[in-house]
């Protein structure tokens, strides 16, 4: 899992100085406790897996946070809805570049965007890794829940 | 220059466009599948179509095949978050021709674009 997680860290690592062309702090990755909900922040993203890999790579961070980036990539338009689609994209993108090294059997699927934090469920029977990010002073986190066929 | 951005994300579509207007653009045209893709080319002809992979309806892989069975002037940039090698060379087999792994930035997109247009 360890080579795994490490590619979802570089991933977010790049996605974050390539857009923002800023650095974010990507935490140690460790594993969710099941009374454990702090990584479910206002809007987030889900992104189903499949192919050689089952599971789902969740992206969640905070609206504040989601309207900062867009402004710094110069979206000025943060309407509730395009904050939405931006964080489907931000998940898109980090677990889509992980097919790089998790190979072209590792298939993704488009993302299920989520407001709120009530409305989370995730696969119960795979054990989920959480990623802290932290840019400009904001949290967000990546949770990645795959598990070989 | 006429552009065509296909892609299912709203913000991609607005970031593309957003740079495509330094990029001497005349006339840019949206679509947010595929299909919808097609559609716009029954009166558009675009000089550049940028196309994502991961879509919902068509993805932008079978869209390719589909826009070059009758349309071959078109240059096609496929942009996709997927970075698996075998998906660039799928792409460019499939008539693409280029390949831009996102994230992008505008540089990056810039770049993308002048290698499609000058090759």
């Amino acid at each position: 899992m360890e080579t795994q997680l490490k590619t979802f860290v570089a991933g977010a690592v790049r996605y974050f100085e390539t857009v923002a062309q800023q650095h974010a702090e990507v935490g140690l990755p460790y594993l969710k406790e099941p009374d454990n909900d702090d990584f479910l922040l206002d809007c987030a993203a889900v992104i189903g897996i499949s192919g050689s890999y089952r599971g789902c790579v969740y992206f969640s961070a905070t609206r504040e946070m989601l309207e900062q980036l867009m402004k710094t990539v110069g979206e000025q338009n943060t309407h509730p809805e395009l904050v939405l689609d931006f964080v489907g994209e931000i998940a898109n993108t980090i677990a889509g570049n992980a097919q790089r090294d998790l190979g072209a059997g590792f298939l993704i699927s488009v993302p299920v965007v989520i407001q709120g934090i009530s409305t989370v469920r995730l696969p119960k029977e795979i054990p989920h890794f959480i990623i802290p990010i932290t840019w400009q002073k904001h949290k967000s986190f990546m949770v990645i829940a795959i598990t070989n066929k | 220059m006429k552009l065509l951005i296909v892609d299912d994300s709203n913000f991609i579509r607005r970031a593309i466009e957003r740079h495509a207007e330094s990029f001497n653009i005349k006339e840019i045209r949206t679509a947010n599948t595929g299909k919808a893709a097609l559609r716009a080319l029954n009166d558009f002809v675009p000089d550049l179509i940028t196309m994502d992979i991961t879509m919902p309806e068509m993805d932008g892989l079978t869209c390719v095949e589909a826009i070059r069975r009758v349309n071959a002037t078109s240059r096609i940039l496929v942009i996709s978050a997927l970075s698996d090698r075998s998906m660039a060379v799928e792409a460019l087999k499939r008539g693409a021709n280029g390949f831009l792994l996102k994230p992008f930035n505008e540089d990056s997109l810039r770049e993308a674009v002048a290698d499609v247009l000058e090759d």
